[in-house]
């Protein structure tokens, strides 16, 4: 389908072989920048950030629990996103991203839950609490989980993008929902609760960190990502003649 | 009515009037789920506590999420045999709009299932000590709420049809899906015994179903033309 | 005259790491029937499903009465009847029953002719028997019933012969003649060879190839 609004190079990625070609330029840079990034945000934030006035230094894992809780859903939404430009335009790029991204972004949502729990002990005195945010990101695994499951029961790698990008999207459409109705049933049951972090106006000294660690993980994950997508490529392209080049190369 | 108009209807009505007339000669299809429905609420009692002030407090999420499962366990059958003998490739094939025929077979699974549940739900209510004053709400939640549960489901199905282990597969895809409904319909049920008023309760539980009537039908189609072409 | 039906233009499509095909054209006119051959595995029944629009599995293009297939989508599946590898009849359903939710299916469909059609492929007597207590041939034949209500100009025809008997096949080639001399066509594939006065022309598929192996 040509389509004359969208940039050239939008059809080029299409390409398996230009695309890891042009991963693999980008790889060294997104390494400097995200190592540079996460070193220096969690080095500010565990040593030279201030104590929480209430939680004391207990607070410091929002370092972590922030950027994974919002990496998971961001990738949720790349992963529907590329499913989508999947289905429409055939773009086989666009299915092996959206299935590299899947087990990233669960393992993502795992890390805020681990981190909220983690951080759940010395707040509420236990490790878990159904509180809205801990109990919606818990669904985010859980539609996570279906995906990566429907992905690895259908075996042709075509049907398998395709119907993975249908459940990706139809969870697209439900995740605004899922939060909106596990927010309200949980005010309906614990009024007045303490939330973890809508805290009123948190100074500079602590939020410019946590927005350095935000940058950091979506270069670090977009590494892991580009690394997986990698794989992916010549997975599937093993047969091509430009892989088999490659490999012999290397070989 | 246009003639295009007509043909729609006749679509509609052909299609729907098909699968009760299948779901009525495979008997046990009919009746599993709402067996499954009975020994589900009758297992709580007995692996929990048999005390009424305890079952009644219970009772109102109990109910829902048991219907919620017999729901999600009839669903693997809305397009199985169609897929097995063929008749799902012929649906595709059919110059009419797909939307209507997977509408009208929700309908029909829906007949079969979700309003089933809802007639014998105040039965299972009354075994379990929920409070009179409640039951309006349980029964209009559940009319309300099934067939959003039937319409997201058929995603679910079309996305396993073709897959020889799909019966679990299916609950993962569609369970989280389900949790919306879950909360706003067992929700109502318990503000019903509290007393509480219930339309917003319903307003919601309508605006769900108005969504779903609107895109799963189409996320569905599309799960079937997938499923097939594999 | 005779004019250019179907067609399609450079078909690709490979399964498991092989090439069925590779630059495949083909044309179909009306009033012909077009065969196609192939070993097991050749990719006969894939390249019916993907002229049918079943499978999307494929790239090239498909052109129907010379326009794109996509824009035509709807004008080709009303002008086409596929009856595939399994029947599409339900087993739950009487042969009647079937044939009506088809002509449900399919709004052009007189729904009148569904007792003539029964007639012809030689099931008066089994109308009310639902179609799991029937033999194989005879399920078959309520697929192949469809033929004889169909006006549609395109028949897509995966193995229609199997479990057929001879005088049953006699009927249906008979009636693919009926079919071609007004205007219509036929793509088929069948195992069982075809009377000698039938015009067909055969399309061969050749061996799969692994990727990679030029």
């Amino acid at each position: 389908m040509a389509v004359k609004w969208l940039p050239r190079w939008f059809f080029q990625l299409a390409s398996p072989r230009w695309c890891y070609q042009i991963t693999g330029m980008l790889i060294p840079w997104f390494a400097v920048v995200s190592i540079t990034l996460v070193v220096l945000g969690t080095i500010w934030g565990l040593a030279f950030a201030p104590a929480d006035y209430q939680q004391g230094n207990s607070f410091r894992i929002i370092y972590l629990h922030v950027p994974a809780a919002i990496l998971a859903q961001s990738f949720y939404m790349l992963m529907a996103l590329a499913g989508a430009i999947g289905l429409i335009w055939k773009m086989k790029v666009a299915d092996m991203v959206a299935k590299s991204v899947a087990p990233i972004g669960a393992s993502l949502a795992v890390l805020a839950l681990l981190t909220g729990a983690i951080w759940g002990k010395p707040t509420w005195g236990s490790w878990w609490v159904w509180d809205a945010r801990l109990t919606s990101m818990l669904v985010l695994l859980f539609l996570y989980l279906g995906v990566i499951a429907l992905n690895s029961a259908i075996e042709s790698e075509t049907t398998a993008g395709q119907a993975t990008a249908v459940l990706s999207l139809v969870g697209l459409v439900n995740i605004p929902i899922i939060k909106y109705s596990v927010e309200w049933w949980n005010t309906l049951h614990q009024p007045a609760s303490f939330k973890l972090t809508e805290k009123p106006a948190m100074p500079p000294e602590m939020w410019v960190p946590l927005l350095v660690m935000v940058i950091g993980f979506y270069t670090l994950f977009g590494l892991a990502l580009m690394l997986r997508l990698r794989n992916e490529i010549l997975q599937r392209e093993r047969r091509a003649s430009w892989v088999r080049d490659l490999l012999s190369v290397k070989a | 009515m246009s003639n295009q108009q007509t043909s729609f209807a006749k679509l509609f009505v052909h299609t729907f009037k098909r699968d009760l007339v299948l779901a009525f000669r495979r008997k046990s299809e009919l009746v599993n789920p709402l067996i499954f429905f009975l020994i589900v609420v009758t297992l709580f009692p007995i692996g929990v506590s048999p005390e009424p002030q305890f079952l009644a407090e219970l009772a109102p999420g109990l109910l829902w999420v048991a219907a919620l499962l017999s729901t999600l366990l009839s669903m693997e059958s809305l397009f199985k045999a169609d897929f097995d003998d063929g008749s799902l490739e012929q649906l595709l094939l059919s110059p009419q709009p797909l939307f209507m025929v997977v509408l009208a077979k929700v309908s029909a699974h829906w007949l079969m299932s979700g309003l089933a549940l809802t007639l014998v739900a105040p039965v299972l209510a009354v075994m379990l000590f929920l409070p009179a004053e409640g039951m309006p709400g349980l029964m209009l939640s559940l009319l309300l709420g099934t067939p959003t549960l039937s319409l997201i489901g058929a995603i679910g199905a079309a996305l396993t049809v073709g897959l020889r282990r799909g019966g679990v597969l299916i609950s993962l895809l569609v369970l989280p899906l389900y949790i919306p409904v879950l909360i706003f319909g067992s929700s109502a049920v318990q503000a019903a015994i509290t007393g509480l008023p219930l339309g917003g309760y319903f307003a919601l539980l309508g605006a769900l179903l108005a969504l779903a009537l609107a895109l799963a039908p189409l996320a569905t189609g599309a799960a079937l033309r997938i499923s097939v072409s594999g | 005259m005779s004019t250019e039906l179907l067609s399609a233009r450079s078909l690709f499509c490979e399964r498991d790491d092989r090439i069925l095909f590779e630059g495949l054209d083909l044309t179909l006119n009306t009033g012909e029937i077009l065969q196609i051959e192939g070993r097991n595995g050749s990719g006969k029944t894939t390249l019916l499903r993907i002229l049918s629009g079943l499978s999307s599995h494929f790239e090239g293009e498909l052109y129907w009465q010379g326009e794109v297939m996509g824009e035509v989508q709807e004008a080709y599946l009303a002008d086409l009847v596929y009856i595939g590898h399994l029947p599409g009849v339900s087993g739950q359903l009487t042969a009647e029953e079937n044939l009506r939710w088809h002509c449900a299916l399919h709004p052009s469909l007189d729904i009148e002719k569904i007792d003539y059609a029964i007639g012809q492929v030689g099931l008066r007597g089994f109308e009310d028997l639902p179609a799991y207590q029937l033999s194989a041939g005879q399920k078959r034949r309520i697929a192949l019933a469809r033929l004889y209500m169909s006006e549609a100009k395109l028949w897509i025809l995966d193995e229609p012969f199997t479990a057929i008997d001879k005088v049953g096949v006699a009927a249906k080639e008979a009636l693919m003649l009926k079919h071609l001399s007004c205007g219509g066509s036929v793509i088929l594939t069948t195992h069982q060879d075809m009377s000698d006065h039938m015009p067909v022309r055969t399309l061969s598929l050749g061996e799969p190839q692994e990727i990679g192996d030029e």
